[in-house]
């Protein structure tokens, strides 16, 4: 015990299943399917989209919603919630010495002005002047800010207050996985008391999916569920509109403010296995055995993505442990790419904090938990690249 | 001997290695002779029409194999080419670092070449839909590395045996000091004994021209391109856009003493603070930035009047020189008009997401030789900023120290605290 402990007091959660811990937990617990999964809009591909939001009780504004693409605004509300559920309503107070680490992606590009450039590209050769024309006279001069990586924390700056230090990292998953592993090691070496971390990611966008589809990591067709993809149409990933964001804290920090904590964080464990390689099988095994985590009967919040090579290796590697219970979260929330690691940890603490595994999110390939979870493996295996995972466990 | 702790018991970390590339030229040579002799890299831009354009000049790096292959390739090149330079001069094997990477390089979108590549193979009513229906079928391993995030630094990684996983960075304009930040803090915390720090950026599109434009950011002083980067002037009336990118190998002072490498420099300080006012303008009363120099200072445990030298981020657009004037002035008094304050982006131009780094890098530089580059197209002071900004020709000083700004979009302001030997 070190009162430089890094602990979890503010949980902030967005997705298809809805907006905060009780929303997230209530539908996880009451064994929620994929009903809201929506698959005609982007067809052949599926999406999770985003819950109705009611922007205005996290970002009051309307001149700052209207400066942000949804990404940012996704990722700003649940900034709010987590900052509201660590104790932090006043902003101006604690703002300015909260640090803030956030993965992001960005680039969400105007469709309609895009539509208007291709249809024109295809009757004329001079592309070159085509874009200089539309784009100088159709961009909205805000939207490039609107869909620029860092202004996700610019704008948790300027609607939240949070002032102290400002990093964005990027990178798909392995941002999420890099922007708490440093957030972690900030507090663990006294640089930092609190964290705010966490990203966001709109999967309801062409440009969006493309990021996926060129690489052919979209499911197609109907949808199955997350550990039964493989040999389906497609690549395996249905991508979710959502959020996550943690508030993390020194032990002590927390305590004199008289917070309980949900959970504590073990290490942070990341790598870059050279999959082409054939790396990834033992490379996930050695991360496993970093984390201390128990050998038997252990709650698995798995943030595996559907892709067909890492999901195959993380359930082989996850299957071998007698009476693992592993949640793959994404089959029902669809994946949240930069977020997806931070949203894990927010599920495998409301778990551990509840003491109590939510059910089964596929029978066929996930078990019930024998005893109550007093520790969750959390895993975040990138779809192309990047694996991370950390063990949540009880505050002692 | 040196201490190998810092004021705060902290190791030192030093720097053992430096490669830079920018429109003046590859390597740090090229570039030190260009930038003593206040020669200017912006020129008309060539890469792409610029029919309907307000701006019509950049910084550009035109004379790479990839100058011509997209954003992600240009900046990939432009990351190798200086962190090459950097781990040779180290001394460490080159293709086995054997210590983390940090990367500040621009966001990636998919380039328009694609799109239009794609528009006329997909099926669709919009073009959009087009695109996506051609994606999995004509689109290449190539283009899909392109849309990711974390390619270049994995392919860097690669490139050099970097060890874990890299992490990419945006900070906006001040991401290539949190670069070397990051990797000043991991040395200090003791998880690596050396980083690869880099800043790269490839990505003056004609996209990322228009949108800076529409933002009213950038010089169309487009008659006289080297005349147009004009930071503290009174008629300076934006930044030019601009590519490059700077590496540095830093290493704790300890282990590059024990393997007898040649310490060019000390990364001593690194300050950060957020601004909270707006998405493009800082607090008018420039607390933020203040508060990023103070805290960079206090971390490098020196007095503002121990700095013998400012490396001005100097973007030359009208709100960032008044703020960053003011800002000086406030945390260094009267002794502001005896210290030498110079930008860099007067000659390169300011690259985004490379800026911190490449000025780190020319900072160090100007300690090693003892000249000071200089600002150059100082030919109408602003009355309003009184500072001696190192007019138009190079100077000779003894430079012990240097602190180095950089304020990014998005309120995220960064500083570094260099000095020229251990104490």
């Amino acid at each position: 015990m070190s009162p430089r402990d890094v602990v979890i007091t503010g949980i902030g959660l967005l997705s298809t299943l809805g907006e905060g811990t009780d929303a997230h937990w209530n539908a996880l617990a009451a064994g929620v399917t994929a009903a809201t999964a929506d698959s005609t809009r982007f067809a052949p591909f599926t999406i999770h989209p985003a819950p109705a939001i009611e922007w205005g009780n996290q970002i009051p504004k309307r001149g700052d919603q209207r400066q942000m693409e949804t990404w940012q605004r996704l990722g700003t509300y649940a900034a709010g919630l987590a900052l509201d559920d660590a104790g932090f309503q006043d902003r101006e107070t604690w703002g300015a010495d909260m640090d803030m680490v956030i993965a992001a992606g960005g680039g969400e590009r105007d469709v309609a002005v895009d539509d208007t450039i291709l249809d024109a590209a295809r009757t004329r050769n001079d592309r070159g002047v085509l874009l200089n024309e539309k784009l100088t006279t159709e961009l909205r001069p805000t939207l490039f800010l609107a869909q620029l990586s860092n202004l996700l924390a610019g704008n948790i700056s300027i609607v939240h207050k949070v002032t102290g230090s400002s990093r964005t990292f990027m990178g798909e998953e392995g941002a999420g996985i890099s922007a708490v592993d440093t957030a972690a090691a900030r507090i663990r070496s006294g640089q930092s008391t609190r964290v705010l971390v966490g990203g966001a990611y709109n999967a309801e966008h062409p440009d969006m999916l493309m990021g996926y589809e060129l690489g052919g990591f979209l499911h197609r067709g109907a949808l199955r569920p997350l550990w039964q993809r493989e040999g389906a149409e497609g690549g395996g990933v249905a991508v979710g509109s959502g959020a996550a964001f943690l508030v993390l804290e020194s032990r002590d920090s927390a305590e004199s403010r008289g917070r309980t904590p949900y959970a504590m964080l073990g290490p942070v464990v990341s790598g870059r296995a050279r999959r082409s390689r054939g790396e990834l099988p033992s490379a996930l095994a050695d991360l496993a055995a970093r984390t201390a985590s128990p050998a038997e009967d252990l709650l698995v919040v798995s943030g595996a993505s559907g892709a067909h090579e890492a999901t195959k290796a993380e359930k082989d590697f996850l299957g071998s442990f007698p009476g693992n219970a592993v949640r793959g979260f994404s089959g029902v929330t669809g994946h949240l790419k930069e977020a997806q690691f931070p949203f894990a940890i927010g599920l495998a603490a409301l778990a551990v904090s509840r003491n109590a595994a939510f059910p089964p999110l596929d029978a066929e390939n996930e078990r019930e938990l024998t005893g109550v979870p007093s520790a969750a493996l959390v895993t975040t295996v990138g779809y192309a690249r990047g694996e991370g995972m950390v063990l949540v466990t009880e505050v002692d | 001997m040196p201490n190998l702790l810092d004021h705060l018991g902290r190791p030192v970390v030093a720097v053992t290695g430096i490669g830079l590339v920018t429109s003046l030229g590859k390597g740090k040579e090229a570039n030190w002779e260009a930038l003593t002799a206040g020669r200017s890299g912006i020129h008309a831009i060539t890469r792409f029409p610029v029919d309907h354009l307000a701006t019509r000049i950049s910084g550009m790096v035109d004379f790479l194999p990839s100058s011509e292959l997209g954003a992600t390739a240009l900046t990939y090149e432009l990351a190798e080419t200086a962190a090459g330079e950097a781990i040779t001069e180290s001394g460490l094997p080159l293709e086995d670092f054997d210590g983390p990477l940090f990367l500040a390089a621009p966001p990636v979108e998919l380039d328009w070449s694609a799109r239009f590549f794609l528009n006329t193979r997909g099926e669709g009513e919009k073009g959009t839909e087009r695109l996506l229906d051609a994606a999995n079928a004509t689109g290449s391993d190539e283009l899909f590395a392109t849309t990711q995030f974390g390619t270049v630094a994995d392919r860097l990684s690669d490139r050099f045996g970097a060890t874990g996983l890299p992490i990419t960075l945006s900070t906006a304009c001040a991401s290539g000091a949190t670069a070397i930040q990051l990797g000043v803090e991991a040395i200090r915390r003791g998880e690596a004994k050396r980083a690869l720090a880099i800043g790269a950026d490839g990505s003056a599109t004609a996209e990322a021209l228009i949108r800076f434009s529409l933002l009213s950011a950038l010089s169309t002083n487009n008659d006289v391109p080297e005349k147009a980067s004009k930071p503290f002037s009174k008629d300076r009336d934006g930044f030019v856009l601009a590519e490059g990118g700077a590496a540095l190998v830093l290493e704790s002072l300890e282990s590059a003493l024990e393997r007898g490498a040649t310490v060019i420099g000390i990364l001593r300080g690194c300050g950060e603070k957020a601004d909270d006012f707006h998405r493009t303008r800082s607090k008018p009363d420039g607390s933020p930035a203040i508060a990023a120099v103070r805290a960079a200072l206090q971390d490098a445990g020196l007095a503002p009047q121990q700095i013998s030298y400012i490396n001005a981020h100097g973007t030359s657009t009208p709100e960032n020189d008044k703020m960053e004037h003011l800002s000086l002035s406030t945390v260094f008094g009267e002794h502001l008009r005896g210290i030498p304050i110079s930008s860099n982006k007067s000659m390169i131009g300011h690259t985004l997401s490379a800026a911190g780094a490449i000025e780190a890098a020319v900072s160090l530089l100007t300690m090693r030789h003892g000249v000071i580059p200089p600002t150059i197209n100082y030919d109408n002071p602003d009355p309003a900023i009184d500072l001696d900004v190192v007019p138009n020709k190079s100077r000779e000083a003894e430079v012990k120290t240097v602190l180095s700004n950089s304020f990014g979009f998005g309120g995220q302001n960064t500083c570094l605290v260099m000095a020229r030997e251990p104490s």
